[in-house]
């Protein structure tokens, strides 16, 4: 098989020194049988940070962002090679309770899947398959987080009512809480709002903003511009090998990497 | 890449280097009324800068409407940014052209030739560095930016001997202090003030281009600093070349 020739990745050396760090990933490589998706990287999450994967469609970037939960161990013929750290933890060493890991790095995915359950079950779903059973402790829970995602005011008083019959943004909205509600410290968000529409994208976008003091979050996104407004930092892949890992608006005004520089002005990709 | 966006990027790029041309002519056109006396010519000056001042506003427009319709990023951004700011710098240095040329049929009545040459002197040096910040911004070449950047000190070098020269020819006790005499000199003063506002102005387009190629700010004592980062990134590419 050719081996693909490793581009120079291009990191800032103070990068996540200053600030916890919630992932780290070392050697990380992919591979879908003989053929290999991601190449052996090497990235380093700040806690509590907004962090954006970009790059053209089949870099890699959902590929990488499952393996920070092992979602990858679904898919068939999938074997992930390298290190992943979460919080200092070796996320494939034996022993690892996968749905505490689960618990600890939610997930969110581009089109949204509530159950087919009221709005409260939906978010009191999590919490009570592990182990809550205070009606109380529950009722607060599902309250605190549809609050958190600025969804309590508008389905409050129809908490038993279907999930499925919210609009798109509002059903985004209740995954993105049903996600909070088991108290991750990590949340994983694929193309969150690609499905939505423009106003319901904002009030996605000002939620990522309001909660990236509580919660690490990393988002991969077709959306440059996206990208630009709510992360911290942002990664740029390019046919499964990270090109440049870098502070939002550096990357955006004086990216390091000649390729990163064409990838965002829309020269290739 | 969008068409449109590379199309206005081309066309704004095209409009500035129509702008530096027009303005460079300006200020031939003054530097030679002021020093012939030319009336004429002076007048030419002044009527052609309100061409000057309205495609500086068209000019600027047409920037913010790029960054409204496609969100420049990178290179396109600090491009985006530099023209914005050197466009003003093109439409101020045409001013200084009307101010130097309304200074046309004054100067003789110093009677003092040697401070005419000074001004010429200083002429030449500020026209040089304004041709040369212009250049920099076609080739986009940050090393020749910063060595405009650098001969800036040389220009104020001038001016003060012109202002000096002045203050010595004004402290004789014997030159004839006649309203006309001291008018020219305050004008000759006032026109080599322009000549090395102009000179400013045309560092400010050499920092501009130092922005856009290389993404740092250089203003305020960051010459040296970006210099020694150029050097080094072109020993690297020397190195890799070989």
């Amino acid at each position: 098989m050719m081996e693909l020739k490793k581009p120079e990745v291009t990191q800032r050396e103070d990068m996540g020194t200053t600030t916890e760090t919630a992932v780290l990933a070392q050697g990380v490589e992919v591979w879908y049988g003989p053929s290999r998706s991601v190449h052996g990287i090497d990235l380093c999450l700040p806690a509590r940070r907004v962090t954006a994967f970009i790059g053209p469609s089949g870099c890699g970037k959902s590929t990488l962002l499952r393996c920070f939960n092992r979602m990858n161990d679904l898919i068939p013929a999938c074997a992930v090679k390298g290190s992943i750290q979460v919080h200092g933890m070796d996320i494939h060493a034996p022993g690892v309770a996968l749905e505490e890991l689960r618990r600890e790095v939610g997930m969110v995915f581009q089109k949204s899947n509530p159950f087919s359950k009221s709005i409260y079950d939906n978010v009191a779903y999590g919490p009570r398959v592990h182990g809550q059973k205070d009606h109380h402790q529950l009722d607060e829970i599902v309250e605190t987080c549809l609050k958190r995602v600025a969804l309590w005011d508008e389905v409050k008083d129809r908490l038993k009512g279907s999930a499925l019959d919210l609009s798109g943004g509002q059903q985004q909205r209740l995954c993105i809480a049903r996600a909070l509600a088991v108290g991750p410290r990590i949340l994983l968000m694929d193309e969150p709002a690609s499905a939505l529409d423009p106003r319901s994208t904002g009030r996605i976008e000002d939620l990522i903003t309001e909660l990236r003091d509580l919660y690490t979050i990393v988002i991969v996104t077709h959306n440059m511009q996206q990208a630009a407004r709510v992360s911290d930092y942002t990664a740029f892949l390019y046919e499964g090998n990270l090109v440049e890992f870098n502070e939002t608006q550096r990357l955006f005004t004086k990216p390091e990497n000649e390729q990163t520089n064409d990838y965002i002005t829309g020269r290739f990709g | 890449m969008s068409r449109h966006l590379l199309h206005a990027l081309d066309d704004l790029k095209q409009r500035v280097a129509d702008l530096g041309t027009t303005v460079q002519q300006a200020v031939a056109l003054a530097v030679e009324a002021v020093l012939e006396g030319n009336t004429e010519k002076a007048r030419q000056v002044e009527a052609g800068d309100r061409a000057i001042d309205m495609d500086e506003v068209a000019l600027e427009e047409e920037c913010l409407k790029v960054f409204a319709l496609y969100q420049p990023v990178a290179t396109d951004l600090r491009l985006m940014v530099g023209i914005l700011k050197l466009n003003n710098d093109l439409e101020r240095i045409g001013d200084l052209a009307v101010s130097v040329a309304g200074n046309a049929g004054y100067l003789d009545a110093a009677g003092h030739p040697e401070l005419k040459e000074l001004l010429a002197q200083l002429a030449v040096r500020s026209q040089s560095m304004i041709h040369q910040g212009l250049d920099c911004l076609m080739r986009r070449d940050a090393r020749l930016a910063l060595d405009v950047c650098a001969s800036d000190d040389e220009v104020d070098r001038l001016y003060t001997a012109v202002r000096a020269s002045i203050q010595q020819v004004l402290a004789l006790p014997e030159e004839p202090r006649d309203l006309a005499r001291v008018e020219s000199l305050l004008r000759m003063v006032h026109t080599a003030r322009s000549l090395e506002r102009m000179a400013d102005h045309a560092t400010n387009i050499a920092e501009d281009v130092i922005y856009m190629v290389t993404g740092e700010i250089p203003r305020h004592g960051g010459h040296l600093e970006i210099r020694g980062w150029l050097d080094r990134d072109g020993e690297e590419a020397a190195r890799t070349a070989s």
